[in-house]
């Protein structure tokens, strides 16, 4: 096998671990924003089944939550394609970590902030959303930067539930040719390649957000 | 029968009960990888923090290339690579040492880190009174810059020993039989997925529960001001 069939197979795996980290990527920050505020919630059982969803999917392995989404769950009647168990189970997963992100930045804007807003009269939704959120978002960038990398590397056991990602399609032609180095590399190159995309990615909104707040503040 | 220990499909809680041995089993082999792959990377760690460290660019900047690289590509990738390639050059081991050399060249990335942050947390102007008082490089980093240094690493090679421990189901992909593994066979030959999968979820949150506990236990314990290391 030439190198450029080589390559022209892995990039066809690429796109799907590229499809499959955004999507996830997206999620995995909706489920953070739900579950790391539903953790402080006033009522006592959303505050129960945010700190249950991130105990678990924290105090797991994402490998364990794979298989048991893929080869447990239809056995409870609901039957996930590769593809939606890969990325329901790797945005569950991520998500959890995000929740501590947003739940620590939260809870770290200076209680000033929340004094007096509660002095203004605010509603609690519009406390946080107007006024303890616009801050706190600039500070989760950086730990969330590091979550998408996490995620996008995470993505690689999606092979193991029979998706073509990447690191499937570098298996099958290494069975297939048994030029196992300079698919491996590639392999390697092509996922490092991903991550500095990315890294720049979460880096260019985090000035994008840091330049809105300062400018925007509370309106 | 896995192990030479039967499952008894009766009910499912004899099921549990009968599988829980076979489990077991595999959970030993988890531990085990786990504190191996640590321990590798504890050791890679300090060298590649130590070159990264070191004032000639030639050096420095291709080893914080290789950090970066190795952070930012996936374990499976990596077990995958040390597993097919080093036999090609006559490396053979078993599947369990590829797996945990693997896991401690992946954790090596985070460890050096974590040696160069704890290093470069120590004040300057502890640098500066070792060397006001003239005492030689190796005694500044046996006597004053190692000891302080420790109570700042030791917490955040915790939290990567916690997150060895939920990386170590990958190795079941080059047919290590660790606790995943062994539940997912179980799965295969009774066509039961749920109960042993529910288990081993259950046991990795026990054994994560307990290492944080540990962890957070020994952080507390731990002097401030540094560890002297005589």
């Amino acid at each position: 096998m030439t190198y450029t069939q080589m390559i022209l197979v892995l990039l066809n795996g690429f796109k799907v671990t590229v499809w499959v980290t955004l999507i996830s990527t997206v999620m995995g920050g909706i489920f953070s924003f739900a579950f790391g505020i539903g953790k402080m919630s006033r009522f006592w059982p959303v505050r129960i089944i945010s700190d249950g969803y991130i105990e678990i999917f924290r105090g797991t392995s994402l490998l364990v939550q794979l298989f048991w989404l893929f080869y447990a769950l239809p056995l409870l009647g609901v039957s996930l394609s590769p593809m939606s168990a890969g990325i329901w189970a790797l945005s569950l997963n991520i998500g959890a970590y995000g929740a501590e992100v947003v739940r620590g930045a939260i809870l770290a804007v200076d209680t000033g902030q929340y004094e007096a807003a509660k002095a203004l009269n605010f509603t609690p939704s519009r406390t946080l959303w107007k006024v303890l959120i616009p801050q706190a978002v600039v500070e989760m960038m950086p730990p969330f930067g590091n979550l998408v990398v996490q995620n996008m590397k995470d993505s690689a056991l999606v092979s193991l539930i029979t998706l073509s990602d990447l690191t499937f399609k570098a298996q099958t032609i290494r069975n297939e040719t048994l030029q196992t180095v300079p698919i491996y590399v590639i392999t390697l190159l092509l996922y490092f390649l991903l991550a500095l995309v990315l890294t720049g990615i979460m880096k260019w909104l985090e000035r994008i957000l840091t330049t809105a707040s300062g400018r925007e503040g509370v309106r | 029968m896995l192990f030479n220990i039967p499952w008894n499909l009766s009910s499912n809680w004899t099921f549990a009960w009968s599988i829980l041995p076979i489990l077991l089993i595999g959970l030993e082999v988890t531990i085990k990888a786990t504190i191996f792959g640590f321990l590798l990377a504890l050791i890679l760690g300090l060298p590649l923090a130590l070159l990264r460290a070191v004032p000639f660019r030639i050096i420095s900047w291709p080893t914080a290339v290789l950090i970066e690289f190795i952070r930012d590509t996936p374990l499976l990738v990596q077990v995958y690579f040390v597993y097919y390639v080093l036999p090609d050059y006559g490396l053979i081991f078993s599947a369990f040492l590829t797996g945990t050399i693997a896991l401690g060249i992946q954790y090596s990335a985070y460890t050096a880190e974590v040696y160069r942050a704890g290093l470069e947390a120590i004040p300057q102007g502890q640098w500066e009174a070792a060397k006001a008082l003239s005492l030689q490089t190796r005694r500044i980093y046996r006597d004053i810059v190692i000891p302080q240094a420790i109570p700042r690493i030791v917490p955040a090679m915790g939290n990567y020993l916690i997150s060895i421990i939920k990386d170590t189901p990958i190795l079941s992909a080059v047919t290590v039989l660790e606790v995943l593994n062994v539940a997912k066979i179980i799965g295969d030959r009774t066509f039961r997925y749920l109960i042993p999968l529910s288990m081993v979820g259950g046991l990795f949150l026990i054994l994560t529960v307990i290492s944080s506990v540990l962890v957070r236990y020994i952080e507390r314990r731990l002097p401030k001001e540094g560890i002297p290391l005589k």
